[in-house]
């Protein structure tokens, strides 16, 4: 590694733009002068970045695009019989490699949950795959955790840096930046002089202080045990879910919701397969053409989307949680449900809940 | 590991589209890259996504068997958009296909045992499937009966080949709902006849695919001729999209009906989440 480097507040913006030239990166900023909504975007010159405060949708788009193109296809005629008609196919191109910069320890986690349903097979993502691998993350140590997030209860913690390529150490008149892997590293030394003696001491007793922390106090170990005994309380279910609008927001700030839908667009004789983001939440997202909905209302939905983060998940991919524990989904829910209240409420099999 | 694209369908031709009923047209399609097609393999009950470039796609069962390679078979039920499309084609027309996908029938050990299919209307297809394979390794397989319903005589599939079904070794029950002018066949539900045929349990497995009211009724007759939930097989149907366990909707918890399905026996549903 290179050591660590020291980037002054104000100096933020021009280090950005070093490493813009290098490779595209990706920042934190706020849509409106009243700092509501914070949202990752590629990065400007001018941009006014956002590091003190949780981003209130997350880095997913960098890696899985809210739209994404599949293939394109063109129906053409035969050359040798104008009579017929051939299809061309074609994959898109590969995508370019990006950085995240200031992505907190929940946003990258977020990512393991993909990794393990779009990497592993049978069937492998190769999209995903390359833009995942070509993705470095700028991690941010944690310090904002407010009251909906859990990050500790759910194998992480605010100073988690699994998944990171360099270190982001927020100090006293700026940020302490060192290198987590070889490619993170290779950038450290563009972003800022080195820092002093006394910057990365302050850095590490920073990182000490915030290691200790215990971020959240939500015990999932039950909840696959209690998915079972309680799938058929519908009296439980309506209780958690019952002002549940189902504008599946839930879904759409989720670092570890991956869900899509497939659709084809297409303007005279050529068009697009595409992927975009889906939301379980949604009644259209089961339903058949039949008119037949396996999980016919939100009841079932809600019920499928906790089985899946905090029992489904782990029954298939040895334990792991499906959730990392940002608190968006609580942050941001309309009608305030809790899936940690929810998550607790299912091991307490005799209590009548909510 | 498949590490190439898994959304990208092979390039087909509909060699021949046959109409079956009101509702229902069978399509038989050819890979356009010949050397796919001669080393296509797939195991009976294995399905595939048959896209219509422009509007979507779906999934159907191959329902002709991996002995008779000539084209693949897929019979598809007017129901939506992309079966309403594919209701349009005609031969010589160009689709996609990706296939084979999910697990299929294990022939494999239902060697040496008697068979018993019951089908309802467009349930026929993933059993022809086996049936077919089933016919042409006959001297694998003991007495293979075949109870095959549909609310009329216009409503059955593959009628022009019953005959070859029975000179092959079936022994094809078949009924409709009513009385039909014509109709030499039983009359009657499926469950019903099932229960008048009253095939031996023993060493017998049977597979069942039909509409799920004919299913419910055919697992009640089934357990009271004494079959055990291991004898008894279903295929399941399920919105799909990618059809590979990656998009997420066709889940029932941690199952996944396009990977891990859509073929389950009656004991494997049984522990299942129960969101049929």
């Amino acid at each position: 590694m290179s050591g660590k480097v020291f980037i002054p507040q104000d100096k933020l913006a021009s280090a950005l733009e070093r490493l813009n030239e290098k490779v595209p990166v990706w920042v934190p900023v706020s849509q409106g002068a009243d700092r509501w909504g914070i949202d990752f975007k590629p990065f400007r010159a001018g941009m006014v970045s956002v590091m003190d405060r949780q981003s209130t949708a997350l880095p997913k788009e960098v890696i899985f695009p809210q739209v994404q193109t599949l293939m394109t296809f063109e129906y053409v005629k035969a050359p040798e019989d104008p009579g017929r008609v051939q299809l061309k196919l074609e994959e898109p191109p590969e995508a370019a490699s990006a950085l995240v910069f200031g992505a907190r320890p929940c946003d990258v986690r977020g990512f393991f949950t993909f990794d393990r349903v779009f990497t592993e097979g049978p069937f492998v993502d190769n999209q995903y795959k390359d833009r995942r691998e070509k993705t470095l993350f700028a991690v941010l140590l944690c310090r904002e955790a407010d009251e909906a997030c859990f990050c500790s209860s759910v194998g992480s913690g605010p100073a988690d840096t699994a998944g990171g390529d360099l270190w982001i150490t927020p100090v006293e008149g700026g940020y302490v930046v060192e290198g987590l892997s070889e490619r993170g590293g290779s950038y450290v030394q563009l972003l800022g002089d080195p820092a002093t003696e006394e910057q990365a001491a302050a850095a590490s007793r920073s990182q000490e202080e915030v290691s200790r922390q215990k971020v959240g106090s939500l015990d999932p170990s039950g909840a696959v045990q209690g998915q079972k005994d309680r799938f058929e309380d519908k009296d439980f279910w309506r209780s958690m879910v019952n002002q549940c609008l189902g504008c599946g927001v839930c879904t759409y700030v989720c670092p570890t919701c991956y869900c899509f839908n497939i659709t084809d667009e297409m303007r005279h004789s050529r068009g697009e397969r595409m992927r975009s983001w889906d939301s379980c939440m949604f009644a259209v997202y089961t339903q058949e053409a039949s008119g037949h909905n396996p999980r016919p209302t939100k009841l079932e939905r809600y019920r499928n989307r906790v089985g899946h983060k905090f029992s489904y998940f782990p029954e298939k991919y040895d334990g792991m949680i499906a959730c990392c524990g940002c608190g968006r989904c609580i942050r941001s829910c309309p009608v305030s449900i809790d899936i940690r209240k929810v998550v607790e409420n299912l091991k307490e099999r005799s209590h009548a809940c909510a | 590991m498949h590490a190439h694209n898994p959304y990208l369908p092979e390039l087909a031709t509909v060699q021949e589209v046959i109409g079956e009923t009101h509702n229902i047209c069978t399509l038989r399609v050819v890979l356009n890259d010949p050397e796919k097609m001669k080393n296509f393999q797939f195991t009976p009950g294995q399905v595939g996504q048959l896209s219509i470039f422009g509007v979507g796609e779906s999934t159907f069962v191959i329902n002709s068997p991996p002995t008779r390679m000539d084209y693949l078979q897929f019979s598809v039920m007017r129901v939506g958009e992309v079966t309403q499309r594919i209701h349009l084609l005609n031969a010589g027309d160009q689709i996609g296909v990706r296939a084979p996908l999910g697990n299929g029938f294990p022939f494999e050990e239902m060697k040496g045992k008697d068979i018993l299919f019951v089908g309802g209307g467009i349930g026929m297809a993933p059993l022809r499937t086996l049936l077919l394979f089933m016919l042409d390794n006959r001297q694998d397989y003991g007495d293979i009966t075949v109870i095959y319903g549909a609310r009329s005589p216009h409503d059955l599939c593959y009628s022009y080949e019953f005959d070859q079904w029975r000179s092959g070794g079936a022994n094809l029950v078949l009924t409709v709902d009513t009385e039909h002018p014509g109709w030499k066949e039983r009359v009657g539900f499926v469950p019903t006849v099932l229960k008048e045929e009253a095939p031996s349990a023993h060493n017998r497995v049977a597979i069942v695919c039909g509409p799920p009211i004919m299913i419910k009724f055919v697992l009640f007759g089934l357990k009271e001729l004494g079959f055990e939930d291991d004898q008894i097989i279903s295929t399941l149907e399920k919105r799909m999209k990618c059809g590979v366990g990656i998009c997420g909707r066709c889940n029932m918890g941690s199952t996944y009906v396009c990977l891990d399905g859509p073929v389950f026996t009656y004991s494997e549903l049984r522990e299942l989440v129960p969101e049929l």
